[in-house]
């Protein structure tokens, strides 16, 4: 993962569940960038067809609620997104989105973002900025050993590496 | 500290954490069943994992589709045995000696009470009626464990619930929690640990506290919790720990939220679908027939309930299809002893070997389009027990017994 990331804003409600991100019928596959095509079709057609890699999810509540398919994170991040900003997340898929290396935020940030806005965001410095209105946001930085997990592209990138 | 805080402490190398500390901590037990673990055997191969970090530390259960339902669910069993036998891994359960997962592992005596379990199972949570922290984790989550014998986690919040007054009749740990997460809703509890505390609760005996546990998950919590007692220890024939005073919430913990019931005034309840938190006390549900009653789950599938049910059912017989499961082997040949399968087979009920089965759709049980369940079990949400058009409502066992008797739901009476 880099430090860094920019992208435009791509908005979602809040309660999407992990149905609607993948649905059911693409589960026989577990590749990220088969996933990534069908991503949140249901919810905005546009989306998997327009999404440019680096943009940025902003979403409400409960961002990921439903099963604890691993499949949902997968598809968001084979679609490209570099970062899932939402006010909350569901427990197991903000588990399942650090595991795999998907980097996210709870923040809320819903009000101050218009679709297509561009946004940045400082991991390192924990900054957010909408570059479009000019305004600046702190964030919550994750802890060290968090940050590791999702900079090696997940969590068994991460054992991997610290078994040897 | 809570109680929740003090054992997610205990297993890093950090003396105190509070709520939203990340931390990564030791695991006692890491569970897998035969959905999610062949996900997790996976990853563990794909990270070049050579050897589990405890053989004696992993549990293994082909519960979901167990016996094997189709050929699809034979492979994933298969895959769960392999890789047992390979790693040598201590708790395998093979068909025979096999039961629901959550209501095996503590009967095995495998949780003790300040341990920390994790499990690819979102009812993993039903370890903390033995004063364990016990959460529901990714498949991802578990190959890691199965390498490292660690877990990350977000140290929760706390809710505590307070239970006081005189327990009716009928009504049980499934009537309270049900009642609870109608009252606080289905993200009530959301990332939060759920203590159940109060003088109902140190009466309460382990069945019941097993069943409010296993339901948290259904309030969104992280996990259950009950500060293990007498009644604990004597549940796992161990004497009472010298460690007890570590389990348990200092007089000044912190808490989110403080909630309190009165129970005298809960009746048995019932859950209309598609929610868990759509719970109705019995006098208030009306005029519902049914096509189907279950009675098992890793809810409300051991002996009490099955005694329970059978005291209903004696020399009556059910008007609709009846499915009775008990949870593990040690149940079902406990409940034959007493006479309670005679009971339930008189009484014209099917009796099945332990299996997940109809709670989630499985097998042995599903409902056709407009057919209508009540079950014992603890989800009801769209299509869970098999067509989008079914319906599943939620109870204890003695309204499911009742209601198999009358063809319509129906509390036990008096
Ligand atoms: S009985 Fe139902 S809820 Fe319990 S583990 Fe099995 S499928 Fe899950």
């Amino acid at each position: 993962m880099r430090m860094q990331s920019k992208g435009r804003v791509w908005k979602f409600g809040n309660n999407i569940n992990t149905d609607e991100i993948i649905p059911a019928k693409y589960l026989v596959t577990s590749d990220e960038k088969e996933l990534g095509r069908h991503c949140l079709e249901d919810v905005n057609p546009e989306f998997p067809g327009r999404v440019k890699k680096g943009d940025i999810i902003v979403a409400g509540e409960n961002f990921g609620c439903g099963s604890s398919r691993e499949h949902a994170a997968l598809a968001i991040k084979g679609a490209g997104i570099s970062c899932v900003i939402a006010k909350s997340f569901a427990r197991i898929f903000l588990r399942n989105c650090i595991n795999i290396g998907l980097p996210i935020i709870e923040k809320d940030i819903f009000r101050f973002c218009k679709e297509n806005n561009l946004l940045s965001i400082d991991f390192k410095k924990g900054i957010i900025e909408n570059l479009s209105q000019k305004k600046k946001f702190t964030m919550d930085k994750f802890p060290q050993f968090i940050q590791e997990i999702i900079q090696n592209g997940g969590l068994m990138k991460w054992v991997k590496k610290n078994i040897r | 500290m809570t109680i929740t805080e003090k054992i997610l402490a205990g297993h890093t190398n950090k003396k105190e954490v509070v709520p939203g500390d990340f931390i990564l901590a030791d695991v006692d037990l890491a569970l897998g069943n035969d959905i999610t673990a062949p996900t997790a055997i996976e990853e563990f191969k794909k990270a070049g994992g050579k050897k589990v970090f405890d053989p004696e530390k992993i549990v293994l259960v082909p519960d979901h589709f167990s016996p094997a339902k189709d050929l699809e669910s034979a492979r994933l069993a298969k895959r769960l045995k392999l890789f047992a036998r390979k790693h040598k891994i201590a708790h395998y359960y093979e068909l025979g000696r096999m039961g629901i997962e959550h209501a095996l592992i503590p009967e095995q005596g495998l949780v003790s009470p300040g341990n920390l379990v994790v499990g690819a199972d979102s009812h993993t949570c039903t370890y903390g009626a033995l004063g364990a922290f016990s959460a529901g984790i990714g498949s991802t989550d578990l190959a890691a464990a199965f390498i490292t014998g660690k877990c990350w986690f977000k140290v929760p919040e706390t809710i505590k619930l307070v239970y006081y007054g005189k327990l009716p009749k009928w009504v049980s740990g499934k009537d309270l929690i049900l009642h609870t997460i109608g009252d606080i809703g289905v993200d009530g509890a959301h990332y939060k640990a759920m203590e159940f505390t109060g003088e109902v609760i140190k009466n309460l005996a382990m069945d019941s506290r097993l069943t409010m546990c296993n339901m948290a998950i259904e309030a969104g919590a992280k996990n259950g919790i009950i500060a293990p007692d007498e009644i604990t220890y004597e549940y796992l024939h161990s004497p009472l720990s010298t460690l007890h005073s570590l389990f348990k919430s200092d007089p000044g913990a912190n808490y989110a939220e403080v909630r309190e019931y009165d129970v005298s005034k809960i009746e048995p309840q019932v859950a209309f679908p598609p929610l868990p938190s759509n719970s109705k006390p019995i006098s208030r549900v009306g005029r519902v027939l049914i096509d189907q009653v279950v009675i098992g789950s890793c809810t409300n599938g051991r002996i009490s309930d099955l005694r329970t049910a059978a005291s209903i059912m004696k020399g009556k017989e059910v008007k609709v299809r009846t499915i009775i499961i008990p949870a593990t082997q040690k149940i079902y040949l406990q409940a034959l002893k007493e006479g309670l399968i005679e009971t339930f087979i008189k009484a014209n009920c099917v009796v099945s070997t332990p299996t997940c089965g109809p709670c989630l759709g499985g097998h042995m049980g599903v409902l056709a389009e407009d057919e209508v369940c009540i079950s014992t079990t603890n989800r009801n949400f769209v299509g869970r027990m098999g067509s989008p058009k079914s319906k599943v409502y939620l109870s204890n066992p003695a309204v499911a017994a009742a209601s198999a008797i009358k063809g319509r739901i129906a509390g036990p009476g008096k």
